[in-house]
């Protein structure tokens, strides 16, 4: 994505890690104290905020955009970007609940694989066009957005699948709470975990991390850089499936523009929880930090009576503002340290 | 004025740059996209009876024209940083929106429009200083810029649309040229790419931002101005996403927030289509003015054969994948000669081919219930 932008003169990559790594920690720690101001402010004016109840709509709320944001994340640290996920959501959501609805006779469970499937395909799809295609990941998937999203009108002749039409085992999918927490709750800790532990502690985990820091770097290491490329589109396109069901199930229907317009909220998740669009840099807490902070702004617009309207504008501006305070930092810490 | 050692490097570009004759600049691109636009021709003339009414033309033509006005300034931003300005529809919602809320509240129409003129050319400055100042990536910062334009549409009309534009406005968007079948916008957008073309291939800018394009540290260290060189592209195509913002509401007579959605991703397929590099350093206007008549007669056909605006986006999202991956493709398949087949690689090959077979197989089985209710 930014091969245009080599490290500054200078630096070598191992002091060009370091400095991002400074970053991501102060990131998380910045953040972390965003929130709490925030949820202070929010307090002092709406009292109702600081309730169980509505944390756990919170959770209820974040918990897709955590598992497609992670999955966004990973994509981000390689140096791409995957705009595709919202399209890839209103497919296999569309999809799911059509075979749902049609094969009630179908054990439920079956839709999450069956989801994880699909997703896994389309996500096989941009990682082949983009590492073997040689087309930029930006390009591919602003592509593949405008194809997926085709292929949903295309599949349901603009039908929607609404909430009488799905099994009630269906929709308890994602709210029921046979564990005390909402299932879909539970799914993103679990995603949130594995990703945790794969990035950090498995061998391909580490190679994700070498190839968008140094892509040439990581290829002389003997990393297969294009096996690294295709498997996070892969990843991507497996936990969006997941998302796409957990989607449908919670919100008990399947529609053309399911998702529509998803795939800034988890690139902002990303970018916000300190996931460096150089490559290269980002971790789990900072991104589950990044989709607390959007999952509150939304739920407390209402509460403190600002517009729903206002919520865009404001992620667009949390954006701007991660990533130019993100700047501003490493240009500090490269100036200090010479 | 003294003559700036900027000035004079590029007196020294133009002398020694090659006077290329118009035909020249004309590749093998742009000839494949001519074809391509006579092979649509002819085949929606004999699937189409319709296809070549003037009038039909006449009308259809418009519908492309604020999707022109910004591809003209996305060539030139592809070319110099090899990356895109996906803030382009968002900023014309947002000024189409800031002219309509003005208008909602009593300011005079043409008043409200160069308002909205400026605060697009504004947002464009925005970003042009985000990029070249601070450095930080144009995809990036227009991915913010995306959200909080858009954002400030919303912020401005919320659910509300903007109505009841005087006839001598919406002229921009709907009327022609008197006298002839020619639409206002067509004839602007005529003008307009005539300008941009010659600036890029004519002028001393234009030089910059392929040089820019090719390489921005050698270009930058013969003395070329490369941060402003941005700045102004930026800027540029923010006033041209506001302008496309007055011909497309003009053309709705309306406006509501949401306006130009997504349109984004056709001003990009159009310029990559158009052969732009990507990669940057390489693109013609000609070749973009190409492939959006190619486009545009596309779409017009597959209006006229009743296919929903969202499918023909599998169209336009194909175009713009196989418009790199072809030539990428065509690239590796010259470049490796004397290859012997690998098995591991073919099995492989074959496997990926068979999952993708199988979806599709499961995609129209799932699907057959729709076709037997609907």
């Amino acid at each position: 994505m930014t091969a245009q932008n080599p490290p500054a003169l200078g630096t070598s990559p191992a002091t060009r890690r370091n400095l991002l790594w400074t970053l991501v920690r102060f990131r998380e720690a910045g953040i972390s104290v965003f929130i709490l101001i925030l949820v202070v402010a929010i307090t002092l004016r709406s009292p109702s905020f600081l309730t169980v109840d509505n944390f756990e709509d919170i959770l209820l709320n974040i918990s897709i955009l955590t598992i497609v944001a992670l999955a966004q994340a990973m994509v981000i640290i390689t140096r791409g970007i995957d705009l595709s996920v919202s399209s890839m959501i209103g497919l296999v959501a569309m999809m799911v609940a059509f075979v749902v609805k049609e094969h009630p006779e179908m054990p439920v469970l079956f839709a999450v694989p069956l989801g994880m499937a699909l997703g896994a395909v389309l996500g096989t799809f941009n990682g082949l066009i983009i590492t073997f295609g040689k087309v930029p990941p930006i390009i591919a998937t602003l592509g593949t957005l405008s194809i997926y999203r085709g292929l949903v009108f295309f599949y349901s002749q603009g039908t929607w699948i609404n909430s009488f039409e799905l099994p009630r085992s269906f929709k308890l999918l994602s709210k029921g709470t046979p564990l005390g927490l909402p299932n879909m709750v539970i799914i993103a800790i679990v995603v949130a975990v594995v990703v945790y532990y794969f990035l950090n502690y498995t061998r391909t985990g580490r190679d994700i991390f070498a190839v968008g820091s140094n892509p040439d770097a990581a290829q002389f290491a003997g990393i297969r850089k294009q096996r690294i490329t295709f498997l996070v589109y892969l990843i991507s396109g497996l936990l969006t499936g997941l998302a796409a069901v957990l989607w449908a199930s919670r919100f008990e229907s399947a529609q053309t523009n399911t998702g529509l317009g998803f795939e800034l909220q988890t690139v902002a998740a990303a970018v916000i929880g300190g996931v460096s669009t150089s490559g290269g840099a980002g971790t789990v807490p900072g991104v589950l930090l990044g989709a607390l902070l959007l999952g509150i702004i939304q739920n407390a617009l209402p509460l403190v009576h600002i517009s729903p309207f206002w919520q865009l504008a404001i992620q667009g501006v949390l954006i701007l503002v991660a990533v130019v305070t993100d700047n501003l930092i490493v240009r500090r810490a490269q100036r200090t340290r010479k | 004025m003294t003559q700036t050692p900027e000035t004079q490097s590029a007196s020294l570009i133009k002398e020694f740059a090659p006077r290329r004759s118009f035909l020249a600049d004309f590749q093998r691109w742009e000839w494949l996209l001519v074809l391509l636009i006579v092979v649509v021709i002819v085949a929606n003339t004999r699937l189409s009876p319709h296809f070549l009414d003037a009038r039909n033309i006449s009308r259809t033509s418009s519908d492309f024209m604020e999707l022109g006005l910004m591809m003209l300034p996305m060539a030139f931003i592809i070319i110099t940083t090899a990356s895109v300005d996906l803030s382009v529809a968002s900023n014309l919602g947002m000024c189409a929106s800031f002219m309509g809320w003005l208008f909602m509240h009593g300011v005079n129409i043409w008043v409200a429009a160069l308002a909205a003129l400026a605060l697009g050319t504004l947002a464009g400055f925005l970003n042009g200083n985000l990029v070249a100042r601070l450095k930080l990536s144009p995809l990036v910062v227009t991915l913010g810029t995306y959200a909080f334009y858009r954002g400030v549409a919303y912020v401005l009309l919320g659910d509300q649309a903007a109505r009841g534009y005087p006839k001598a406005f919406t002229y921009i968007g709907q009327g022609r040229i008197p006298g002839t079948l020619i639409p206002f916008s067509v004839a602007l957008f005529v003008v307009l790419a005539i300008i941009f073309g010659l600036i890029l291939h004519r002028t001393i800018f234009g030089r910059y931002t392929f040089s820019i394009g090719n390489n921005e540290n050698a270009t930058l260290y013969s003395g070329v101005p490369v941060a402003r060189v941005k700045i102004i592209l930026f800027t540029v195509s923010g006033f041209m996403a506001a302008l496309a913002g007055l011909v497309l509401a003009a053309r709705f007579g309306s406006t509501r927030p949401d306006i130009g959605t997504g349109l984004e991703l056709a001003v990009i397929t159009a310029a990559v289509l158009g052969g732009v590099d990507i990669n940057g350093g390489r693109g013609t206007i000609v070749g973009t003015v190409l492939s959006l008549l190619l486009i545009g007669l596309m779409r017009f056909g597959m209006g006229l054969l009743n296919i929903q605006g969202q499918v023909q986006g599998i169209v336009i999202g194909l175009l713009l994948i196989l418009s790199i991956l072809l030539p990428n493709i065509a690239q590796q398949i010259s470049s490796a000669r004397g290859v012997r087949i690998n098995w591991r690689s073919a099995l492989i090959s074959l496997g990926i081919l068979a999952v993708f077979v199988l979806f599709f197989l499961f995609f129209f089985w799932s699907r057959a219930p729709v076709i037997a209710g609907g």
